[in-house]
C-alpha cells in the first residue's frame, strides 16, 4: 500500500508540471507588456524595473517559466500589489476558510447523494423514487448563486434562523458552535448541485448492481433486503461511486466561488475574483496554481480510497 | 431518426422540457419584435417598482429600468452564449478528438495527456485564469465557458473514434485510397454524431449556468447590457429590500435549465440502446406472486413438493411462460436431476421456490412450493427469507459472477451464518474453516481470506458449495454447478455433493443440461421442454428406455456418460419461444413421430410404465418399458 501511496504521489509530478505550464501559458496570453499587465495601476517606472529584476519578465518566455517555477518551488508566490502582501500568505489565510466550506459541503453532498440514490434505487418507481428524482432534477438546475441567495431570504431574513453572511460573528467569540452556525447555509447550498448529480449516478449504478448474480446469492443465503441493499450492493457501487465523488470535488471546490461571494466568506474565490477585478494577475496566478495542485493531491486520495475498497486493483 | 422522435415523445418529461425550452427560445428569438420598453434606458424616478405596477409587468430595476424588457433581452443574451459556448466546445473538442482517436500512437498519447492535464483543474479555476488574462466581458466569458468544456467532448469522441478508427468499413476506405480528411469527416464523423449530442445535451445547460455565473461574478457581461447573470450579480444588493429583481431572473434561469436538463436526459435515454430496452430495472428482494387460480393441496410424503408451479416474465405487453404448470418432488436425501435445454425453464422453476426470479419482470403466477407444511409462494417475505439458505439452500453456476466480488471468502460464508443467527461471534471464523475443509479446499486456513476473484473456478465452486452447506439445510438447489468448470474438476465437485448428500441426508435437486452428470449423481430425473415437464422416472429406467421422443433425442447426444461438457446441439430445430407456444405437444415441431393429434390441446403428463410418467401420445419404448417395470 505505501508503495502504490508513492507511485501515485510520483505519477502527479507530471501532472502539476502540466497545471504549472497551462496557467503560465494562459497568463501569457495576457496583450501588451508583461510587467505593466502585472502591475497595472502600480506600474511606476521603479516598480516595472523591479519586478522585471525579480521575475525575468524582460527575458523570453521559457526563461520566465522556469524562473516562475523556480520561485514558487521555494514557496515564493510573488508579490500581490493590491494587497502589498506576499502572494503564498494571502493565499493560505484564504485557504482554510475555503477548505472548511467545500470540505463540509463535499461531506454533505456525499453522504446525501449516496443516501438518496440508494433509497431511489431501492424503490425503484415508488414514491420515494419519484420525490427524490424530482428534488434532484430541481437541485442540479438551480444555479447555486441564487439557490444561496433565496436561502438567505428566507432562512436568514424572513425567519431568521441563521446569519446572513460571513464566516464569524462581527461581535462575541470565534465558538465552533458560531461558525456552524454560519456555516450550515453556505454549505448546503453550495452541496445541492453535487448532492443530485451524485444522487443520479449512486442510483443508476445500484441498479446496475443490483441486478448482478451476486445480489441473488445473497438473497439466496437468506441475507435481510435491508443488509443487501446497503452492504452487498452499496459496497459493489461505491466502486463506479467514488471516482466520480472526485470528480464532483472538483465541482464543490469550483462552486465555492460563487457561494463565497453570495455569503460573504472570506475564502480563495474570493480572493481570486477580487484579484481578477482589481488585475491582481500575480495574486491570480498563485491562487490558481495553489488549488489546482490541492485538488491534485485530494484525487490521489480518491484512488487510494478506491483500491483499498476494490480488491481487485492491484496496489 | 424517426423512432427516436418517437422515444422523447413517449416521455412526458422529455416532451415538457421540449415545450418549455421551445417556448423559451421562440421568445427570445423574437424579443427585440415585441413593443417592449428599451431594457437598458435608466429612469430613477421609477427605482424598485413591484411587480404588476401599471406599465411594468414585473416591476422595475435599482436603475428603474423595466424588468420584463431586461429579463427578455437577458434571456436572449444568455441563451445565445450559452449555445454558443455549447457549440464551439463541441466543435473544437470532437475535432481533437477525432484527431486523437483517428491517428493514434504518439499523438494521441500527447493529444491526451494534455486534456488530461487540463480536466486536471476544478473547472473554475480555468475559466477565472482565462478572464483574469483576456479581461472581464461577456465574449470572453464565453471562451472561457467553450474552453474549460473542450477536453471533456475531446475525451469522450475520442473513445468512441478510437473504437470506429480500426472497423471495416474505415480500412475499406483507406485502402480505396481515400485521404485521412475525408475518412474522418466522410465516415468517422458521421458515426461520433449520436455522442456529440449526447455530450451536448448534456452540457450545455450547465454552459447555460456558467456563463451565467461569471457574468454574476462581474467578469461577464458589462454594465448596461445584462444577461441573466449579470441581471442577479445587480439584484443582489438589493435582495433584501426588493427580491423581486432577484427573483425574476433568477427562476428564469432555473427554468431555461431545468427544461434543457429534461429535454437532455429524454435525448440521452433515447441515444442509448441500453436504457431503451429498460433492462436498468432492479429485481426486489422476492418474486412477485399473483396467483389467480385455486392453490393446490400437497403431496403426502414430500420434502419439497412443487406443484402446477407457474412463472412467466412480463416483458410490456409480452408474457413469456417460462414455467408452464411444473410438478416436481424430492423427498428427503433424494437427489432428483432437472433436465434440459437452455431456456427450458429449468433454472426459473428451481429459483421460483425461494422466490429468487428476477422480478421485475417476473411473476410467479399460479401453483403451490410446499416445504414441510409452509407454501413458500404465498409466504411473506421475512417467512421466505428465514427459510432462505437455513431450509433451501442454492447452489449457483459459474461462481466468479455470483460470489460477491469485494468480500473475501470467509465473510461471505460466516455472513451465511449469521443471516439466521447460526454462528457465535467467536466460533464463526473456526466454523467457516471447518467447512471449507468439508468440501475439501486445501488451505482452508489461508483460503479463508481471499477474494473469490484469487481462486480458481473450481476452488470459488467449492466455497459456493461451503457457502449452502453452512446452515445445514434440508434442500439443495444446484443449479449447473459444475457447467463452468473441466472434466476433472466436474467430477470432483460431483463425488463431493454425492458424498454430502450421502452423509447429511440432503435431498438435492440437480439442474443440468448433461445427461451424464445426472447418471453419475441422481436417483430421479425430470426432463423439461419448453417451461413443462415431458418425461420422469428413475434415472436408470429413464436412461435405459427413454419414452419420450426428446429424451431419447437428449440421451443420444450423449457420446459417452461423463465425459466432459456437451452441447445439445444435434436436435435439429429450435425449441419453440415461451411467448408464443404452439398448442398442443411442443416438441411437435422437432419430432419425428409427430402425427395430426399432437397438436390438438393438451397433452397430458400420463403414467407409464409403473413409476414413470410421460407427456407424449406416441411414447418410445412402449413395449421395453413396460417389460422391464414387470
Ligand atoms: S406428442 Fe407427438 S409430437 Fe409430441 S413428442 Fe410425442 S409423438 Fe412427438
Amino acid at each position: 500500500m505505501g508503495s502504490y501511496i508513492l507511485k501515485r504521489l510520483l505519477s502527479a509530478i507530471p501532472v502539476l508540471l502540466g497545471i504549472s505550464v497551462i496557467v503560465f501559458l494562459i497568463m501569457a496570453m495576457i496583450p501588451g507588456d508583461p510587467a505593466t499587465a502585472i502591475l497595472g495601476s502600480y506600474a511606476t517606472p521603479e516598480n516595472v524595473a523591479r519586478i522585471n529584476r525579480d521575475l525575468g519578465l524582460d527575458q523570453p518566455l521559457v526563461a520566465r517559466y522556469f524562473i516562475w517555477l523556480g520561485n514558487m518551488l521555494t514557496g515564493d508566490f510573488g508579490r500581490s500589489f493590491s494587497l502589498n502582501r506576499p502572494v503564498l500568505d494571502e493565499v493560505l489565510d484564504r485557504f482554510g476558510a475555503t477548505m472548511i466550506l467545500a470540505g463540509t459541503a463535499f461531506v454533505l453532498c456525499s453522504i446525501l447523494g449516496v443516501a438518496a440514490g440508494v433509497v431511489s434505487a431501492a424503490r425503484q418507481y415508488g414514491f420515494a423514487d419519484k420525490a427524490i428524482t424530482f428534488v434532484v432534477l430541481i437541485g442540479i438546475s438551480i444555479p447555486s448563486f441564487f439557490l444561496g441567495m433565496m436561502m438567505i431570504l428566507i432562512f436568514a431574513v424572513n425567519l431568521r434562523w441563521f446569519p446572513v453572511s460571513g464566516m464569524w460573528p462581527i461581535y462575541g467569540g470565534r465558538t465552533l458552535w458560531s461558525l456552524l452556525d454560519h456555516l450550515i447555509m453556505p454549505a448546503l447550498a453550495l452541496a445541492v448541485v453535487a448532492t443530485g448529480v451524485i444522487a443520479r449516478l449512486a442510483r443508476s449504478a445500484m441498479l446496475e448492481v443490483l441486478r448482478q448474480d451476486y445480489i441473488r446469492t445473497a438473497r439466496a443465503k437468506g441475507v435481510h433486503e435491508r443488509s443487501v441493499i446497503w452492504r452487498h450492493a452499496l459496497r459493489a457501487a461505491m466502486v463506479s461511486i467514488i471516482p466520480v465523488l472526485g470528480i464532483q470535488a472538483g465541482f464543490v471546490l469550483s462552486g465555492a466561488v460563487y457561494i463565497e461571494i453570495v455569503f460573504q466568506w472570506p475564502g480563495v474565490g474570493r480572493m481570486l475574483v477580487d484579484a481578477i477585478l482589481t488585475r491582481d494577475i500575480l495574486l491570480v496566478q498563485g491562487g490558481v496554481v495553489f488549488v489546482a495542485a490541492c485538488y491534485v493531491l485530494f484525487n490521489i486520495a480518491v484512488d487510494v480510497a478506491q483500491s483499498l475498497l476494490d480488491p481487485r486493483i492491484k496496489t | 431518426m424517426r423512432d427516436f422522435l418517437r422515444l422523447l415523445a413517449r416521455n412526458q418529461l422529455a416532451l415538457a422540457g421540449l415545450i418549455v425550452l421551445s417556448a423559451v427560445v421562440l421568445l427570445a428569438l423574437v424579443t427585440p419584435l415585441l413593443p417592449l420598453q428599451a431594457p437598458n434606458v435608466t429612469n430613477t424616478g421609477d427605482r424598485f417598482l413591484p411587480p404588476f405596477t401599471e406599465g411594468h409587468l414585473l416591476g422595475t430595476d435599482h436603475l428603474g429600468r423595466d424588468l420584463f424588457s431586461r429579463l427578455m433581452y437577458g434571456t436572449r443574451l444568455s441563451l445565445a452564449v450559452g449555445f454558443a459556448a455549447a457549440v464551439i466546445a463541441a466543435v473544437l473538442g470532437a475535432a481533437i478528438g477525432i484527431l486523437a482517436g483517428y491517428y493514434g500512437g504518439r499523438t494521441d498519447n500527447v493529444i491526451m495527456r494534455g486534456v488530461d492535464m487540463l480536466m486536471a483543474f476544478p473547472y473554475i479555476l480555468l475559466a477565472l485564469a482565462i478572464v483574469a488574462a483576456l479581461g472581464p466581458g461577456l465574449l470572453n466569458a464565453l471562451v472561457a465557458v467553450a474552453a474549460v468544456n473542450i477536453p471533456f467532448f475531446a475525451r469522450n469522441i475520442r473513445g468512441i473514434t478510437v473504437g470506429i478508427a480500426h472497423k471495416e468499413f474505415v480500412d475499406a476506405a483507406r485502402l480505396s485510397g481515400m485521404g485521412d480528411m475525408r475518412i474522418m469527416l466522410g465516415e468517422v464523423l458521421p458515426n461520433v454524431i449520436p455522442v456529440i449530442v449526447i455530450a451536448m445535451s448534456t452540457t450545455v445547460g450547465w454552459m447555460i449556468l456558467e456563463t451565467a455565473g461569471l457574468s454574476f461574478l462581474g467578469l461577464g457581461s458589462q454594465p448596461p447590457v445584462a444577461d441573466l447573470g449579470s441581471m442577479l450579480g445587480e439584484a443582489r444588493s438589493a435582495l433584501i429590500t426588493n427580491p423581486h429583481t432577484s427573483v425574476v431572473p433568477g427562476v428564469m434561469i432555473l427554468i431555461i435549465v431545468m427544461a434543457i436538463n429534461l429535454l437532455g436526459d429524454g435525448i440521452r435515454d433515447a441515444l442509448d440502446p441500453r436504457l431503451r430496452s429498460g433492462a436498468l430495472t432492479r429485481p426486489m428482494a422476492a418474486t412477485t406472486v399473483r396467483r389467480d387460480g385455486p392453490v393446490p393441496e400437497a403431496r403426502e410424503g414430500a420434502l419439497l413438493d412443487i406443484r402446477e408451479l407457474q412463472t412467466q416474465f412480463h416483458v410490456k405487453k409480452r408474457v413469456y411462460r417460462a414455467v408452464g404448470g411444473v410438478d416436481l418432488e424430492v423427498k428427503p436425501g433424494e437427489c432428483l436431476g432437472l433436465i434440459g435445454e437452455s431456456g427450458s425453464g429449468k433454472s426459473v422453476t428451481a429459483l421460483s421456490v425461494m422466490g429468487l426470479v428476477a422480478s421485475p419482470p417476473g411473476v410467479i403466477t399460479g401453483g403451490r412450493v410446499d416445504y414441510k407444511g409452509t407454501d413458500l409462494i404465498g409466504a411473506r417475505y421475512e417467512q421466505l427469507r428465514t427459510l432462505r439458505g437455513r431450509e433451501i439452500a442454492y447452489i449457483f453456476q459459474d461462481p466468479l459472477a455470483t460470489l460477491h466480488p469485494l468480500y473475501k471468502v470467509g465473510d461471505q460464508l460466516i455472513e451465511a451464518m449469521t443471516a439466521h443467527g447460526r454462528a457465535p461471534k467467536e466460533g464463526a471464523r473456526q466454523k467457516a474453516i471447518e467447512l471449507l475443509k468439508s468440501v475439501r479446499i486445501p488451505n482452508a486456513e489461508k483460503r479463508i481470506d481471499s477474494y473469490p476473484h484469487e481462486m480458481s473456478g473450481g476452488m470459488r465452486q467449492r466455497a459456493g458449495i461451503a457457502m449452502a452447506l453452512a446452515n445445514d439445510p434440508e434442500v439443495i438447489i444446484a443449479d449447473e454447478p459444475t457447467t463452468a468448470l473441466d472434466v476433472t474438476v466436474q467430477a470432483q465437485i460431483l463425488s463431493l455433493l454425492d458424498d454430502l448428500r450421502r452423509s447429511r441426508g440432503l435431498a438435492i435437486i440437480f439442474i443440468t443440461h448433461d445427461f451424464g452428470v445426472v447418471a453419475q449423481l441422481c436417483d430421479r430425473v425430470a426432463v423439461m421442454y419448453a417451461g413443462r415437464i415431458v418425461e420422469e422416472g428413475p434415472t436408470a429406467e429413464v436412461l435405459a428406455t427413454p419414452a419420450h421422443p426428446y429424451t431419447k433425442r437428449l440421451i443420444a447426444c450423449v457420446p459417452e456418460l461423463g465425459e466432459g461438457r456437451r452441447k445439445l446441439a444435434a436436435i435439429p430445430g429450435l425449441p419453440p419461444p415461451v411467448d408464443d407456444l404452439p398448442p398442443g405437444c411442443a416438441f411437435a415441431p422437432r419430432c419425428a413421430k409427430a402425427t395430426p393429434a399432437c397438436t390438438e390441446p393438451p397433452i397430458e403428463l400420463m403414467p407409464f410404465a409403473g413409476t414413470r410418467a410421460v407427456r407424449c401420445i406416441h411414447p418410445e419404448n412402449d413395449a421395453a418399458a413396460r417389460e422391464a417395470a414387470e
